[in-house]
């Protein structure tokens, strides 16, 4: 066996291994009979399959049909007002398929038809605009890829350990590329009076989800979206329009983006007063906290996606995310942070958009505590649950993006816990 | 040379003339031409030149400054839309509502979720009560315990309720919900209670001053910002808490 002599993989001593390189050959089995599944004729390789057309617009084969949203019932009183889970322990790459990226809604998901669509710019602008759908269509386009993380994703797990699955603790995000035209674009068309200095923005749909976003913020970065992943926009995503924010908390991407006010204060609604503030341990709490820090989760293995193999070569796989930038180091302990190792990037970390990580590794059939710690382009490390706490407390609800710990367990079973 | 060679060379002339025209009109204009001559297919780069030339008077024009899409907003249109009230009142609109009234509608309008006494029912919220337990294990967030604003609480039932049945509500029989959500919270001691535009920036918040601006570059981005720690960074690992024991997971989670 070949191990490399690195300082920060001299843990291959031991039985677990890290890199290609050191992959035994502890999982080549001899067969002692030959597999019916190469040796007799199976009805697929016989027989023909369906024509094209067969579904016109298609959906997961039926083997793949566990890989789906899936909400916590008693976190919310109906469905209506609600959220529901990416099921990222299932996926890999970094875009998130449509049809299985969370939602969040808050007076349930609306059809608005893009011919009754209509968008307002008003407030302090030189002339106030309405567009149609197809007015947007017909401005310079540009095409990102960014998180969308809900703010209160892993909000669950500030007091303890809760959820056990990476789809329940770290699920309400997506990754998507999105066509749109910038928000700055929409607002010269109108001409920003010198005293805007915020916009409220709204969406159509009956909650009217408000949020107030500084001007420079929305000169910045700030995206009219109507494609998702090269197609329309679903509906529980925003059809046919909404705002992508990037990098900010999920609420602030307001769907069925109606209107744009340019005003000279925030106007302190309701998501932004009772809901999406962080209140410390002392009772005061934190408001505008906008941004989504570093952070990363292992989506593979994780309660959801246990080890099904005996010890030998294993991938360890994972995503990584700022939404202060790119994404520029991983790391991932195997035995409960006592040692780290860098992963390996699949691709170089891109601007406030989901970063693959992966670790290869050779397992020694015995239990881990895995965790990985994500590292972005400002020097921001994912800091520790015990780091948060200590400045928080336990009752922030939001922006919890501690480094998480999975449990495997001898057999390959793995559980969401917390270590010492 | 022949009268006809004559006329074709003439209009050779000027083709190449329209052409050059097109060519320089378009690069000034628009787009640079590339800065590699096309090799790979003379004949087709011919023919872009020859629509280029047949295009020459509505070639696009480099797009710059406004668009002119869209329309005017009209004063109606944005009367209908524009409703979300600022923490100074920008937006209210005149009207008032009482206590008492306010008490006998929000019981028809909101009790379903809200309990007759605003103290929620199942998971929907509760609106009052939770007074001083803001830094206590369980928190208990409402208008009164919470809320810093009133133009806030407003603004929302205006905009997103009744759940189910946005928008529906008068100004006044807004202006006397909240009314009597405020006397439930014991923010108003006065049944016989008004709340109206005139006296609506009188009412004291008992949160107001509950709310800092994000700080966090100043209280964790200097703590988490430095180079961890990589090899034998600890001694021992042990599990502290498990989400097993819980059980609060749905059962069926796909594994």
């Amino acid at each position: 066996m070949t191990k490399i002599k690195t300082s920060r993989r001299s843990f291959l001593k031991g039985s677990v291994a890290v890199g290609g390189a050191a992959l035994t050959a502890s999982t080549t089995a001899n067969a002692s009979e030959p597999d019916p599944l190469i040796t007799e004729m199976q009805e697929w390789a016989q027989f023909t399959g369906d024509g094209v057309d067969a579904t016109p617009y298609g959906l997961p084969i039926d083997f793949e049909s566990d890989v789906v949203r899936r909400n916590v019932e008693w976190l919310t009183a109906d469905t209506i007002s609600s959220v529901n889970f990416t099921p990222i322990h299932a996926l890999d790459g970094t875009i998130t398929p449509q049809g299985c990226a969370f939602e969040r809604h808050h007076s349930g998901a609306i059809e608005l038809r893009k011919e009754d669509y209509r968008l307002m710019i008003n407030g302090l602008v030189e002339k106030p605009l309405i567009f149609t759908y197809e007015d947007l269509e017909r401005f310079p386009r540009e095409n990102h890829v960014y998180f969308c993380e809900c703010a209160a994703n892993t909000g669950m797990e500030w007091a303890g350990a809760q959820l056990n699955g990476a789809q329940f603790t770290h699920g309400m995000i997506h990754n998507m590329e999105y066509t749109g035209i910038p928000l700055r674009t929409l607002l010269n068309e109108a001409g920003i009076k010198p005293e805007g200095s915020w916009v409220f923005v709204e969406g159509a749909d009956a909650s009217s989800n408000g949020r107030s976003i500084p001007i420079e913020k929305a000169l910045d970065d700030v995206f009219v979206a109507f494609k998702a992943n090269g197609e329309a926009l679903r509906k529980e995503h925003g059809y046919p329009v909404r705002l992508v924010v990037p990098g900010w908390e999920g609420n602030m991407w307001v769907k069925w983006l109606r209107r744009v006010e340019v005003t000279d204060q925030p106007i302190e609604s309701r998501e932004e007063t009772s809901k999406y503030t962080d209140t410390l341990a002392d009772g005061t709490s934190r408001k505008w906290t906008w941004v989504m820090d570093a952070k990363s989760v292992i989506t593979s293995p994780s309660p959801q996606a246990p080890i099904k193999h005996k010890s030998g070569p294993l991938v360890v796989s994972g995503l990584a995310w700022s939404g202060h930038g790119a994404i520029t180091r991983v790391d991932v302990t195997l035995d409960g942070g006592k040692n780290w190792y860098q992963a390996r990037l699949a691709k170089p970390g891109e601007t406030k958009a989901l970063t693959r990580f992966y670790l290869d590794i050779d397992w020694n059939g015995k239990e881990m505590f895995l965790q990985s710690r994500a590292h972005d382009e400002t020097g921001y490390v994912q800091p520790t649950k015990e780091q948060l706490r200590k400045v928080r407390g336990l009752n922030s609800i939001y922006h919890n993006n501690c480094i998480q710990t999975w449990w495997v367990k001898k057999g390959g079973e793995v559980e969401n816990v917390e270590v010492s | 040379m022949s009268k006809s060679r004559n006329l074709f060379f003439l209009s050779s002339l000027s083709l190449v003339f329209i052409f050059s025209l097109a060519y320089n009109f378009a690069d000034r204009n628009i787009t640079k031409l590339p800065t590699k001559p096309r090799t790979v297919n003379a004949e087709y780069d011919f023919d872009l030149r020859i629509i280029a030339a047949a295009n020459a008077s509505n070639a696009p024009r480099e797009l710059g400054g406004t668009l002119g899409l869209g329309r005017k907003a009209l004063d109606e249109e944005i009367t209908a839309w524009d409703l979300e009230i600022a923490p100074d009142g920008t937006g209210l609109p005149v009207g008032s509502g009482s206590v008492s009234y306010g008490e006998e509608i929000f019981s028809e309008q909101c009790g379903a979720c809200h309990g007759d006494f605003a103290e929620g029912v199942d998971r929907w919220p509760e609106l009052a009560g939770g007074e001083g337990t803001l830094a206590d294990e369980d928190p208990l967030k409402t208008v009164g315990s919470y809320w810093p604003y009133l133009s806030t609480a407003w603004d929302y039932i205006h905009r997103s309720m009744p759940f189910g049945y946005a928008q529906s509500l008068s100004d006044d029989d807004v202006y006397a919900m909240l009314a009597y959500i405020l006397y439930s919270n014991d923010i108003i001691d006065d049944e016989d209670f008004v709340l109206s535009n005139e006296n609506f920036l009188d009412v004291e918040m008992p949160n107001a001053e509950g709310f800092i601006i994000d700080d966090r570059n100043v209280t964790e981005y200097p703590l988490f910002s430095r180079d961890p720690c990589m090899e034998d960074c600890k001694l021992n690992v042990e599990v502290s808490m498990r989400a097993r024991v819980l059980d609060v997971t749905p059962e069926d989670d796909g594994s």
